[in-house]
């Protein structure tokens, strides 16, 4: 658990990007900052591994002020996963995703066998191993990116707008594959996006930030679209908000209808591309931009 | 040292020597004084490669020297910005100065020695080097530091095993101008009687015979080529990334091509 307790982060030019925050972060669930741009989602993000310290208050991770831990060390036990991906251009993808092991001093040819492991394990086709990350295309790079913060087993996962550099299509595949890869590993996830639809996708919990680094409202998915916690909520969650909720619904009802018949025996995997099969875009999806993800995965 | 200078300073000033030695080459044709004289490089192939070995040391020294400056130097301009307007300033301004100002300088301390000649090609190297460092930390893009940092690296072993990695490219271009200027600069030296090849020059215009003019020249040009060639080598050696990037597409295709061909690729 992430707990933040009266944190504000004020700039030396006055400019206030968090403002008295407290928030608990749950254990093995993802929990989706959202807001505009300016609105301090991304500097919380960074203050959980220290990228940015907190002009005042506390953070703490299961209990332990992050303060007291020194930044390197506390970054290498945390995964972080960014837009752009942050790939280090001069190496080979399997060495970017190696990246924290070898800082960790583990034994090379296992972090290699490990990074491997996770290509496959992030749908990615394993002959990529000794290519350069320029030789990808986004969505590739974005699941290198994903793999990459996986490799030391982190607990805690920060990702900042992950998936907003690809195109719809691949955006959904990989919303979907995230998702699926979060039942297994069951992180801690601190999410940043500015897209409400992804933040109700993937959220578990969601945190809705208004200018100023302003916690407007933090709740689940089903109670931020029941019950706004004020206009600026309101607005942001748009005219569509209906809509979303209904969507939302028939989608928790689809995932119930395969978790049971998984249960009955039918495989899983099947089971979650219905569930987000509810967006009608996620066939053509992996139909097309998936080419790569599927071959990789049989 | 002073032999070197003798046949130097009676010459009466070197643009007189330079001045007569071109009007007299363009006479050459009308003497039947051929512009080279084979024979003569035969006989003096000695003194011809003792002469190359010299001007390699001199052209190569000064560039690792300039490197081992500029790269602290170009770090810390990078690093804190408002250094880097005056150091530049300051490295333009040492380009300024002509060498034989700075030899007339030097020679007072250091001799007629090839430390003399060394000293000032190292310094204007910088001009052109510490621009080439802080350009290349700057070609480091943010989000590729901004996630090293988040991975846990710290700030040294960033640098080593990030930063500077991304940055040879850049680096190289600059090393790579500053060594093929450098070789050209080299001749000067001859002023004070340790130039290399230039010294073919010097002896050239002294004699008036435009054999080992044109053969340090010919090596000249020939060694900047040759050097040129081998710092690319080099940079692809170190950067293959830097190569795979500019061909993205049709690495792409070849990712295709395996993803279709699995077996094949297995090979």
């Amino acid at each position: 658990m992430i707990t933040f307790t009266g944190v504000t982060k004020r700039y030396p030019d006055g400019t206030v990007a968090v403002h008295d925050l407290d928030l608990e972060i749950p254990a093995g669930r993802i929990t989706v900052l959202v807001g505009p741009s300016g609105c301090g989602k991304t500097t919380t993000l960074r203050m959980v591994n220290r990228m940015i310290d907190p002009t005042t208050g506390t953070i703490t991770v299961d209990g332990r002020d992050i303060r007291q831990v020194d930044p390197p060390t506390l970054r290498r036990g945390i995964g972080y996963v960014i837009q752009q991906g942050g790939l280090f251009p001069h190496r080979t993808i399997i060495d970017n995703i190696a990246t924290v092991p070898y800082l960790l001093h583990q034994d090379k040819k296992q972090a290699r066998a490990r990074a491997l492991e996770l290509m496959e394990r992030v749908g990615l086709d394993t002959g990529l191993a000794k290519r350069y990350p320029a030789q990808l295309s986004g969505g590739q790079q974005q699941r290198v990116g994903v793999a990459r913060a996986l490799a030391a087993d982190p607990p805690i996962m920060l990702m900042d707008e992950p998936f907003s550099a690809v195109d719809p299509i691949v955006r959904t595949q990989l919303q979907d594959e995230f998702l699926r890869l979060q039942n297994d590993l069951e992180k801690t996830i601190v999410f940043v996006t500015h897209d409400i639809d992804e933040a109700v996708k993937l959220g578990h919990r969601i945190a809705v930030f208004q200018v100023g680094g302003v916690l407007a409202q933090y709740a689940t998915p089903e109670e931020l679209l029941a019950e706004p916690a004020n206009d600026f909520v309101r607005d942001f969650l748009g005219g569509e908000r209906g809509i979303r909720r209904l969507r939302f619904v028939q989608q928790l009802d689809a995932e119930a209808a395969a978790e049971a018949e998984s249960a009955t025996g039918a495989e899983s995997a099947t089971g979650t591309g219905t569930a987000a099969g509810a967006e009608s875009a996620t066939g053509t999806g992996s139909a097309q931009g998936g080419g790569a993800a599927a071959a990789g995965e049989r | 040292m002073s032999a070197h200078l003798a046949p130097l300073l009676p010459g009466g000033g070197l643009g007189t020597g330079g001045g007569l030695a071109s009007g007299r080459a363009l006479a050459v044709g009308d003497d039947g004084e051929p512009l080279v004289r084979w024979d003569w490089i035969g006989r003096n192939s000695d003194i011809i490669t003792q002469h190359l070995n010299d001007h390699l040391v001199l052209s190569i020294v000064p560039v690792l020297l300039g490197l081992a400056v500029s790269l602290p130097v170009g770090l810390l301009c990078a690093r804190y910005r408002w250094l880097y307007a005056p150091v530049v300033g300051l490295t333009s301004v040492l380009y300024a100065i002509p060498a034989i100002a700075l030899f007339v300088v030097l020679v007072a301390f250091t001799g007629l020695t090839r430390t003399t000649v060394i000293i000032p090609l190292t310094l204007y190297t910088l001009s052109v080097l510490v621009p080439a460092v802080v350009d290349g930390m700057d070609s480091v893009p943010e989000h590729v530091r901004q996630a090293a940092t988040a991975m846990g690296f710290g700030t040294l072993r960033r640098l080593v095993q990030v930063e500077l990695p991304i940055a040879v490219p850049v680096v190289m271009a600059g090393l790579r101008v500053a060594t093929v200027s450098n070789i050209s600069l080299v001749s000067v030296g001859a002023l004070i009687g340790v130039g290399g090849l230039g010294e073919l020059f010097t002896d050239g215009f002294n004699r008036d015979f435009t054999t080992p003019i044109v053969v340090g020249i010919a090596l000249i040009i020939a060694l900047a080529l040759v050097a040129d060639v081998l710092l690319l080598l080099v940079q692809r050696l170190l950067t293959p990334w830097a190569r795979a990037g500019s061909n993205a597409r049709t690495a792409r295709r070849a990712v295709r091509a395996e993803l279709t061909e699995p077996e094949e690729a297995a090979l």
